[in-house]
């Protein structure tokens, strides 16, 4: 691809975007927004944010990964960790969200690497295994920490929180299974498109640098990566952690949404790691513009269809199938050029006759 | 294909405007079912909705419930639906509230934070002037941050953790979890019923590792020594040797079990195997055992549990056999929680005199205030009172396995 091209992909990307938010703010004034549409906005953010990273590990380094909720949890549970912490010290709400969101990625970074340099020896659906453990172990390890901060400074137990051994001014940060409550409700949807924007803008610089090239390389030639002098472990490792820690982002916007924080199966298990997955297989490995509009419309769905009742669960599954089909069978591409052939045609019999 | 994918958005988008409405699951108002399909489209724009209120003589008031109707927690969403469905058909039938009716509409949360906010947010496109829920303690947390934030009024049948009711506009029918522990502690201190106990408890959920923690604070001051204090997790929920075998040598004369009943059934059966015959003593979470499928019930034999509500009781009669009637089913303990909810509206409803015309935020100023002055005699306790910080006041009940059959004590 030219940089002429590249240049205009990556506009229409950024476009598709800051019109979204456009139109967002028009529907607002006009007073067409909807409670639940209004509500959703943030997680619609976030989950492009995870598709995204995830597509970078995936579709760019080519390495299937299913512990992305892991690192997710990771950063969730870091920022508000921070933000209940720092409470009384940085009243600042917005200035806490903020480091909350740096932290939550270098924690989520550092997991990415510490994870990453024994594991990226894997090949394939060893990584894979591996990845997924790592996801589960993070949630069981959060499920039985207690933390709690008095005058005298933090505390940590794993049996409960009376064995922390706290004074009166104790209060209890993170109380196992019960997770983190009362984090403060930051994340608005301004905030989470300008993460989007700098999501994107990362994976796409990062893409079409030099960098990108040689990760790309390795994806498809690892012997030929390696044989022009390629530092395979390096551009591996980096992917890697930028992925995690761009879900660890997300992570953090996940925690500033909701008023209570728990790593369930539900939200941080491995149900959460296949959806986003499964965002990224849909949007097409590699293409993020596409990673990004298959995170949207698979969240919004479910919201869409609760008219349905209890059927929305399988008009969604049926709707998932027909997609799958749609973008990737053989004979649906094939169907798909054919029309695309009679629109260009028609197109350009409509420029001679004019 | 890229354009494909560009019109694809597009009209994702134009879907989402059209049908962004406040659909209803499930409509139970028996007066006007016929506002359901204007609502629908006049949703999107306020002004109108109004317009499209239901013709009813003194207009309704619009209950949302919020509650995990699909998945693992189903059953308890299901029975508070079932629940508030019954107590409106009943108020409705019988005049309404201050000559209004109520009107429902539930929606599911799939007990996940997450999606009890969409929930919430579809509820208020409906322009949900009351909220029953949620069902479980998560969303119910979740969503109360909401509701605080817009000032609408909730009331939780079942939503037993502590931060549940911290908003001053939300009040809950259950005992808060560290109440049941503290309650199970002073019911055993005070019937004597052992004094040497073991404790098997789910570290893995906080509603077990919530009652246990209180039941240890409260049993220093009844005089009860805790000689054995053993965990399990959701993982490990299918065998419980280690945990009887440790109890059993430090000579435990009650076991307290402050966990659900399907855990509890392995352990009763367990423990007989091994001969081991300790008074067996449950929590809420414990009703439910003798309709465990291939559960022996002369096991449960003298098993005490204490819960607010039980079907077979005297009391209770007429709602079981109405609930029965209508669902073919059994009710359980939510159910009559979110039956004695809806009721307590009722009360408090007409204690403050509001009118289905004020706004919600209006109606929870006022509803707050009402719910301290009533006590209504509810199936889950008699003379219920709630104080200001949403907490209810009432007697817990004990009730022992006699002959197959719950016995109040």
């Amino acid at each position: 691809m030219n940089k002429k091209k590249v240049r205009m992909q990556n506009g229409i990307t950024y476009g598709i975007v800051v019109g979204c938010w456009i139109l967002v703010q028009i529907m607002d004034k006009t007073g067409h927004m909807t409670s639940l549409l209004k509500g959703i906005l943030v997680p619609l953010c976030m989950y492009s944010i995870l598709a995204i990273s995830l597509n970078l590990t995936v579709g760019i380094l080519g390495e299937l990964s299913l512990g992305h909720a892991g690192f997710m949890c990771v950063g969730a549970f870091s920022g508000a960790f921070f933000t209940k912490c720092m409470e009384n010290i940085l009243p600042n709400l917005q200035a806490r969200f903020f480091l909350a969101i740096l932290i939550g990625a270098a924690m989520a970074g550092v997991c990415g690497i510490l994870i990453g340099i024994p594991v990226l020896r894997l090949k394939g659906d060893y990584l894979a295994i591996v990845t997924l453990a790592f996801g589960e172990i993070i949630k069981n390890l959060i499920n039985v920490m207690y933390i709690g901060l008095d005058q005298n400074g933090f505390h940590f137990s794993i049996k409960d929180t009376l064995s922390l051994g706290m004074d009166e001014t104790g209060v209890v940060i993170i109380k196992g299974a019960q997770g983190i409550t009362g984090t403060p409700k930051a994340a608005t949807f301004l905030i989470a498109v300008a993460l989007l924007l700098l999501t994107l803008f990362i994976v796409l610089n990062l893409i079409h640098s030099r960098t990108g090239r040689a990760i790309m390389s390795i994806r498809d030639n690892r012997i030929a990566a390696e044989s022009i002098g390629i530092n395979i472990t390096k551009y591996k490792l980096m992917a890697f952690a930028i992925s995690a820690a761009l879900a660890g982002v997300a992570g953090v916007l996940y925690a500033h949404n909701l008023s209570t924080l728990a790593a369930t199966p539900k939200n941080f298990g491995y149900n959460m790691s296949i959806m986003i997955l499964v965002f990224v297989v849909l949007g097409g490995l590699g293409n993020i513009r596409g990673s990004m509009i298959a995170a949207v419309v698979l969240t919004l769905l479910p919201e869409l269809l609760r008219g349905l009742n209890d059927y929305r669960m399988l008009i969604y599954a049926i709707v998932l199938i027909v997609m799958m089909l749609f973008n990737s069978s053989p004979k649906a591409i094939g169907l798909r050029s054919v029309v695309m052939e009679r629109f260009k045609k028609k197109k350009a019999a409509a420029k001679e006759a004019a | 294909m890229r354009k494909f994918v560009v019109f694809g958005l597009a009209a994702v988008l134009a879907f989402s405007l059209t049908a962004c409405g406040g659909n209803s699951s499930t409509d139970s108002a028996t007066t006007a079912p016929a506002a359901e399909g204007e609502t629908t489209e006049a949703a999107a724009d306020n002004k109108e909705s109004d317009a499209a209120a239901p013709a009813a003589e003194g207009g309704s008031f619009k209950l949302g419930v919020i509650g995990p109707l699909t998945g693992p927690a189903a059953a308890y969403g299901i029975a508070v639906q079932n629940g508030v469905d019954l107590a409106i058909k009943e108020i409705n039938a019988a005049g309404g509230v201050n000559g209004a009716v109520l009107e429902m509409n539930s929606q599911d949360d799939e007990h996940d934070p997450e999606k009890s906010v969409n929930a919430y947010n579809t509820l208020k496109d409906w322009e949900m002037q009351m909220l029953v829920g949620a069902v479980t303690s998560k969303p119910c947390i979740a969503v109360a941050a909401e509701s605080a934030n817009d000032n609408l009024f909730q009331i939780t049948p079942s939503g037993s953790a502590v931060e549940c009711a911290v908003p001053e506009n939300v009040f809950r029918v259950c005992f808060a979890d560290p109440a049941q522990g503290t309650a199970s502690a002073q019911y055993i201190g005070e019937h004597k019923l052992g004094s040497k106990i073991a404790i098997i408890y789910d570290s893995s959920t906080e509603y077990s590792s919530g009652i246990r923690e209180s039941f240890v604070a409260e049993a220093a001051n009844q005089g009860l020594e805790i000689v054995a204090d053993e965990a399990f997790t959701a993982d490990t929920n299918t065998d419980f040797s280690v945990q009887l075998d440790k109890a059993k040598d430090a000579g435990a004369d009650l076991v307290f079990m402050p966990i659900y009943y399907q855990e509890a059934s392995v352990i009763l059966k367990q423990a007989s195997d091994k001969e081991f015959a300790p008074v067996f003593f449950g929590v809420d979470g414990m009703d439910g055992i003798l309709s465990v499928k291939n559960f022996d019930t002369s096991l449960a034999e003298g098993v005490m549990l204490l819960t607010p509500f039980s079907a077979t009781e005297e009391g209770s009669k007429a709602f079981t056999d109405a609930y029965v009637a209508a669902y073919g089913i059994e009710p359980n303990q939510f159910a009559a929680d979110a039956y004695d909810a809806v009721y307590a509206i009722k009360a408090a409803a007409e204690e403050a005199g509001i009118s289905p015309d004020m706004d919600a935020s209006a109606i929870c100023d006022a509803m707050k205030d009402a719910m301290t002055k009533i006590t209504i005699d509810g199936l889950t306790g008699e003379g219920m009172t709630w104080d200001a910080a949403g907490e209810t006041g009432k007697a817990p009940k004990a009730v022992k396995i006699v002959n197959g059959v719950y016995e109040m004590q």
